[in-house]
């Protein structure tokens, strides 16, 4: 029997848990954690510059590996600068674990130094949360929170440990739980065969059918089974931000993805649609623009593992709760050998599906013209080819990361890592700083703009403590680009505070940790400077790339409308 | 459409806040509320008033069981059900209002459990309508103070809300 103080059980529960790396900044509360951590060398902790990129670089992790970040905390204001993280994991269904330290159980309540009620504070954005009572409730307590944040819908788990259970002199047996069980806790583990078989009926007789798949396809590790399925079939697909790379870009049943700056195909062929299959998704309001108008003629066959998230906003003619994998397989044994019942009606489809792609063909956006400035979107394409689409892309949030996303072409899911339901602006780069620690023979290149990356720019100590070689392109439009563009739509152009004055000398900056940055302004310096940025994939690289801050994203849904109501330039629409 | 809902939880600290933070967070009303621990001290039971249409309803069903405390629930408006509230009432209770204080609650099958020279405090228990109309028929003679618990209900027949 092994005796061990609440402190050890923490880092010995790690340890068999697999964990590699955590990611963290100490405090009071949590010192006799860090002193267990200390004496140990499997696991290792990150420190970061601020308990927010902490979150994000675990959860950057959890997305490109589909295993739980794992993140340590102390009490009171190191917990709530993790706020924002658990918040971005929340929203996107992303597995972590939170383990904050908190004041000793004696002094809870009495508004003690560096005492919050974290529980109360995340209970809107945890998947669950735990207090520990008891030292000895540790090991179960923590496999608990790792079973939780990693089965089912994932989500955020915070695990709050007052400082009196982790104290050194107290010791109680430990033993690893290699499983446990929730009474009230059983996510489904496969669909009901039934309307699975009532599913497929509908798409073997669908004559304009359409598949629309989430995140869920992602974290679900549904992507091979989805690319099978929808390649047999031969419908069109379009996926939503999160589900970006769960089918072949570059496949021609792929439509891109769809919504509000979505392609110009997806959101027709949506709305044009008899049948919408989705698959993971959860007809999030960027992606159905008004519901009242959404998809007038289509059935909708809607198969999620979360029931809640089943018939939320649009009503599921089908509705499937269950596990993306399984139920796509049941679909695939299911279509085997059948016939669709419509084969001139599918190829008529995608007569129109071939004449709308070609109405927008190069006429995206303008190049810039020599002498000209840069355009954003196509500095992106300049990076896909320099990465031939093989890197990790992170991004923040704003134009750049619409960019990234219509013009980086992704072959593989858990590549493009992005915060699509909170919209994070600082997420991008600890994001592709837990990734690179974790894929070190990778790219992994952070897209971010210049206000995005000042929200978590200290991060480059950290770079500089560890070595984490990422890519960091800064697109640089001198101002909140995305804010500024609704300002131009909606406001008469009124910029109210959407531009950034006194922008430090990035270069300069960059500089002063001593990594490497590049300013590019023109498309010649552009492609050497990308050369230059690749050819050491540990070397930390910034681009500070100037583009027009006049760009905007198009197409871009009109507030209110269908799917099909698009703005598709300055001057054109719908 | 009014709905009562009944669940069964685990009896842990935190439990109450997650169910009472949902309806907050998401929008959903409470009417009511009352929560107690079971013959199995392990669980809780709660139940809670709402009122919404079909769709509001099932949301509310399927967040409360997405809750990992929340090991069952169930819509007692779905089916025959057994409805009961517990009132405590105090009101003013002077010269000829004595007697016509006494006689109503005896209509509503209402006892008088506590009695001073001014007022009784009465206790009565049925559906939210009948303590409604009792309040009412009281309302003339003086309401001076209220103590309701909220509805609890029960299924009719042989189904059993259990693990
Ligand atoms: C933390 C946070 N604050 C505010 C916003 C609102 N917001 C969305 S995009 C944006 C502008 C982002 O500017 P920048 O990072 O330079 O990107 P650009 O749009 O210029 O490419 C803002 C302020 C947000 N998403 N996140
Ligand atoms: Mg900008």
């Amino acid at each position: 029997m092994e005796l061990l103080s609440g402190a050890d059980m923490i880092a010995r529960f790690l340890q068999d848990e697999g964990v590699e790396y955590i990611y963290g900044y100490p405090g009071g509360a949590a010192l006799h954690i860090y002193d267990a951590l200390f004496r140990q060398d499997k696991v290792k902790h990150i420190l970061v510059r601020h308990e927010q990129a902490a979150t994000h670089a675990a959860d950057g992790y959890a997305r490109a590996s589909g295993k739980p970040g794992v993140v340590l905390v102390t009490s009171g204001p190191g917990a709530t600068n993790a706020v924002t993280g658990i918040a971005t994991a929340y929203m996107d269904s992303i597995p972590m674990v939170v383990l904050c330290g908190q004041v000793m159980s004696h002094l809870i309540g009495d508004d003690a130094f560096q005492e919050t009620d974290i529980i109360g504070v995340t209970r809107p954005i945890v998947k669950h949360s735990f207090s520990i009572r008891h030292p000895s409730e540790i090991p179960e307590v923590l496999k608990k929170a790792f079973y939780l944040a990693s089965t089912g819908r994932p989500g955020p788990v915070v695990v709050d440990i007052p400082k009196d259970m982790t104290a050194p002199t107290e010791r109680y047996e430990y033993v690893y739980p290699k499983k446990v069980k929730l009474r009230s806790y059983n996510p489904v583990t496969r669909g009901h065969t039934g309307q699975i078989k009532k599913a497929v009926e509908l798409m073997l007789k669908a004559k304009r059918p359409v598949f629309y798949t989430g995140g869920g396809v992602v974290t679900g590790n549904a992507s091979e089974a989805l690319t099978d399925l929808v390649q047999r079939l031969g419908f069109p697909i379009t996926t939503t931000l999160m589900g970006i790379g769960s089918y072949p870009q570059g496949d021609r049943q792929c439509l891109g993805w769809l919504g509000m700056h979505g392609s110009y195909e997806s959101n027709m062929v949506m709305h044009h649609s008899d049948l919408v299959i989705a698959i993971g998704a959860r007809f999030d309001d960027r992606v159905t623009n008004n519901t009242s108008k959404f998809c007038p003629t289509a059935k909708i066959i809607h198969v999620d593992i979360d029931p809640s998230s089943v018939s939320k906003t649009v009503r599921a003619d089908v509705p499937i709760v269950g596990p993306a994998q399984g139920v796509i397989n049941e679909m695939i044994s299911l279509v085997q050998g059948k016939e669709i019942a419509h084969p001139e009606a599918l190829a008529e489809w995608w007569e129109k599906i071939d004449g709308w792609r070609e109405e927008r063909h190069g006429k995206l956006y303008e190049p810039s013209q020599p002498g000209e400035q840069l355009k954003p979107q196509e500095v992106i394409e300049a990076l896909y080819k320099a990465t031939r689409g093989e890197a990790f892309i992170t991004t923040d949030v704003g134009q750049h990361q619409m960019f990234a996303a219509q013009y980086y072409k992704f072959a593989k899911p858990n590549r493009f890592i992005t915060s699509g339901g909170l919209g994070t602006m600082g997420f991008g780069f600890p994001a592709a700083m837990g990734i690179k620690l974790n894929y070190p023979d990778d790219q992994v290149i952070c897209v971010t703009g210049e206000g995005s990356f000042q929200m978590m720019m200290q991060e480059l100590s950290t770079c500089k403590q560890y070595g984490v070689g990422v890519k960091i392109v800064n697109l640089n439009n001198a101002s909140l680009g995305m804010v500024r563009q609704w300002q131009d739509l909606n406001y008469k152009s009124r910029h109210a505070h959407s531009y950034m004055e006194s922008l430090p000398d990035f270069q300069k900056l960059i500089e002063s940790y001593g990594f490497t940055a590049l300013r590019v302004e023109t498309k010649e310096e552009l492609e050497s400077a990308l050369e230059r940025t690749f050819a050491d994939k540990d070397e930390l690289v910034f681009l500070d790339v100037y583009v027009d801050p006049r760009e905007h994203v198009y197409p871009m849904q009109v507030p209110l409308g269908s799917m099909r109501d698009m703005l598709l330039s300055k001057t054109e629409r719908t | 459409m009014r709905h009562i809902i009944s669940i069964l939880m685990e009896n842990e600290p935190g439990a109450l806040s997650r169910v009472v933070g949902l309806f907050a967070q998401r929008n959903y009303n409470i009417e009511t509320l009352n929560v107690a621990p079971t013959d199995d001290p392990t669980l809780s039971r709660l139940t809670v008033t709402t009122i919404g249409d079909d769709r509001v309803i099932e949301q509310i069903t399927k967040h409360l069981n997405k809750l990992i405390d929340v090991v069952k629930l169930v819509d007692l408006t779905e089916g025959n059900h057994i409805e009961r509230e517990l009132m405590l009432v105090k009101v003013k209770a002077l010269g000829a209002a004595r007697d016509e204080v006494k006689r109503t609650a005896d209509i509503f099958r209402a006892q008088i459990v506590d009695v001073t020279p001014s007022l009784y405090t009465v206790q009565i228990t049925g559906d939210a309508g009948k303590l409604d109309a009792f309040l009412q028929a009281m309302a003339p003679v003086g309401v001076l103070e209220v103590a309701r618990t909220g509805v609890s209900g029960i299924a009719r027949g042989d189904k059993v809300l259990s693990l």
